[in-house]
């Protein structure tokens, strides 16, 4: 079963790696929210995996009363979902913004923040007002 | 004792959640600037009892350690957290006088807390996916500030910086997941035990390197930069500076504790590779900022070049060489801010970043001049100011080991600094402005000015203070490596009389 889940994790880090080496930054995002998964999935794994022993002490015992499953990783695991799922709203949102900024998805074009033309900027700044044209806004 | 410890990560968060119940008013500036005053006083404590006790550490909830979470203060630990309040408060005043009330709704004060929080916890922190937590924690807010306001270079710059941020976290916590499984343990100073237990260590080895990378994209080091010069001209002047200051020494303070507290089993292959990578970072950066024509551009392709002497300290591996590492980021997080912010006054000033846009500030703002130069010089290592005694330190202590090439990299790069240095002087402040305005204070009003001009003048003076008297602080930073070379205090006070 580990190495099956082994090879399942190395998989889909493959699969995440290729899509992200796309152009196009939507699917880059699937290939993050993929490459969070498998991550998970690796955390999950590298736990070690235990069959049918759920991690529960009885009653009156301060100690379980055989070998039990590591719940540390699950926990773990769960934060991390958690987190990614936030990132993950907010990288699509942003994906999204910048689609409505520029216009494209492909991340050669985005090219706002670093232009590759070497031309002064059109205008100083758009909230700049020189101090002869009398009252600041 | 373990309200010491958390007591700067809590002041934060609590100020954050003020702050966004108050963002519709006037005030929550105030509470800002007066929560990260407190939040300094609160490291101040915390420094004070760290001198007295060595190592301070608090378990949460009572678990025993190694099966709770640790919060643990050393030397190196408190300094970061007393620069990191410093900072906080610095651009908590500058930002009352620069962000624009509409940001303010936005929620910039608490993006900015949580932040502040973030980073304080991930220096505080003792456990390795706690670290990863704060790591989300910094990275969520720094989203956040960076993209606020909405302009479209600030969406652009985004995608940049958060795609590769989301890489080098998932790569971080895939490196916390393998290492827990070698070893079953994720507190740090257990983690340094139990490394050594670990029957494949080439397999620790490959994880080693994962962590290098993981942090390697964080501290912006080569070839692993590419988002910072692409997203830090883009945010409002007090996001880039309290950026510049902090985030990426996150990641070198992350690269100091991993890889001397945890794998130091293969120094030689692990540092080897760290001092490559820390000569060409300092090279890269500083060619790129020899390139750029932008007073930001210049300022955050100069951050990458100073990653590399940080890294260059911890690569060599020596006590000194780890003493000028402290040094050094104590001293860039003081500098660095500090040129966003003088920075973001040119551009109040004369209207733009762009070198060839701007000018004339010599002859009528001197007062600017003047603070800019203190850090400036204090970044190229102009002595007495605090940068030479970094570079200093560093450069012996690679002729000591007998590293001359890197040491002359090193001295190279100093070098190339003052070239771009020059390039900001000469056209910001001493051609005349192409517009024939006159970029006087008088374009401020009286209030601006306060707020605007203290926290520069505040941290200018803390750069002088450490270059004229640099004895207690390079005797501290010396500690400080000792300290780091021998983590048997760290480990005791974490895991008590338990081997």
């Amino acid at each position: 079963m580990e190495t099956l889940l082994s090879l399942t994790v190395g998989l889909l880090f493959a699969a995440a790696i290729y899509l992200m080496l796309a152009r196009n930054v939507l699917r880059f995002l699937f290939g993050m929210i993929l490459l969070s998964n498998a991550a998970n999935l690796l955390i999950f794994t590298a736990g070690r995996l235990t069959f049918g022993a759920p991690p529960l002490i009885p009653e009156g015992a301060d100690l379980p009363m055989s070998d039990v499953a590591n719940a540390l990783p699950q926990a773990l695991v769960l934060t991390a979902i958690v987190i990614g799922f936030g990132l993950f709203a907010f990288a699509l949102m942003l994906v999204f913004r910048a689609y409505a900024t520029m216009g494209t998805l492909n991340s050669d074009d985005m090219r706002l923040a670093e232009p590759v033309s070497d031309d002064l900027p059109p205008t100083a700044s758009p909230a700049f007002d020189p101090p002869t044209k009398g009252s600041r806004t | 004792m373990s309200w010491l410890i958390i007591a700067p990560i809590l002041i934060p968060f609590a100020t954050a959640i003020i702050a966004f119940l108050l963002r519709d008013k006037a005030v929550a500036k105030w509470v800002s600037v007066a929560g990260s005053a407190l939040g300094l006083l609160a490291a101040g404590l915390l420094m004070a009892e760290v001198l007295r006790q060595g190592v301070v550490a608090a378990q949460m909830g009572n678990w025993a350690a190694p099966f709770g979470i640790t919060f643990v203060a050393d030397l190196l630990s408190g300094v970061m957290v007393v620069i990191t309040a410093i900072t906080g408060l610095a651009v908590a005043i500058y930002a009352s006088g620069e962000v624009s009330h509409r940001m303010e709704q936005l929620g910039y004060h608490t993006l900015f807390q949580v932040l502040l929080a973030g980073v304080t916890g991930a220096f505080l922190t003792g456990d390795i996916f706690n670290l990863y937590v704060w790591f989300e924690v910094m990275l969520i807010s720094s989203f956040g500030l960076l993209i606020l306001g909405g302009r479209p270079e600030q969406i652009d710059g985004g995608v940049k910086y958060v795609t590769l941020n989301l890489i080098s976290t998932v790569l971080f916590l895939s490196a916390v997941g393998l290492l827990y499984g070698m070893t079953g343990t994720l507190n740090m100073a257990d983690l340094s035990i139990a490394v050594e237990r670990v029957d494949n260590q080439g397999l620790l080895t490959v994880v080693a390197m994962m962590f290098m990378v993981a942090f390697g994209v964080k501290a912006a080091v080569f070839p692993l930069f590419f988002w910072l010069p692409a997203a830090y001209h883009t945010p409002t002047f007090s996001v880039s500076a309290v950026f510049a200051g902090l985030l990426t020494k996150v990641g070198v303070y992350a690269l100091i504790r991993v890889f001397t507290l945890i794998f130091d089993h293969d120094i030689g292959y692990t540092h080897t590779v760290l001092l490559w990578v820390a000569g060409f970072t300092m090279v890269t950066g500083v060619l790129g900022a020899a390139a750029q024509m932008d007073f930001r551009k210049i300022l955050s392709f100069h951050i990458i070049s100073q990653i590399g002497y940080m890294i260059l300290g911890l690569a060599l591996y020596t006590p000194l060489a780890l003493a000028g590492s402290v040094f050094y980021l104590v001293h860039h997080i003081v500098v660095k801010a500090n040129l966003f912010l003088v920075a973001g006054v040119a551009e109040r000033l004369a209207g733009s970043t762009d070198l060839r846009r701007i000018g004339g500030l010599y002859t009528h703002a001197p007062l600017v001049s003047v603070l800019f130069l203190i850090p400036a010089f204090s970044l190229a290592g102009f002595p007495p100011l605090s940068g030479f005694w970094a570079k200093y330190i560093l450069v012996k202590a690679s002729l000591e080991g007998e590293y001359w090439f890197i040491a002359f990299v090193a001295l190279a790069v100093g070098l190339l600094t003052i070239y771009s240095m020059t390039k900001i002087w000469s056209e910001a402040f001493w051609t005349p402005h192409p517009d024939k305005i006159k970029p006087t204070l008088s374009r401020l009003t009286r209030a601006e000015r306060w707020r605007l001009l203290t926290p520069i003048a505040g941290l200018a003076t803390l750069t002088v203070i450490i270059g004229l008297y640099p004895e207690p602080f390079v005797q501290f930073a010396e500690r400080t490596a000792t300290q780091l070379l021998d983590p048997s205090a760290y480990v005791a006070a974490v895991l008590g009389g338990r081997p």
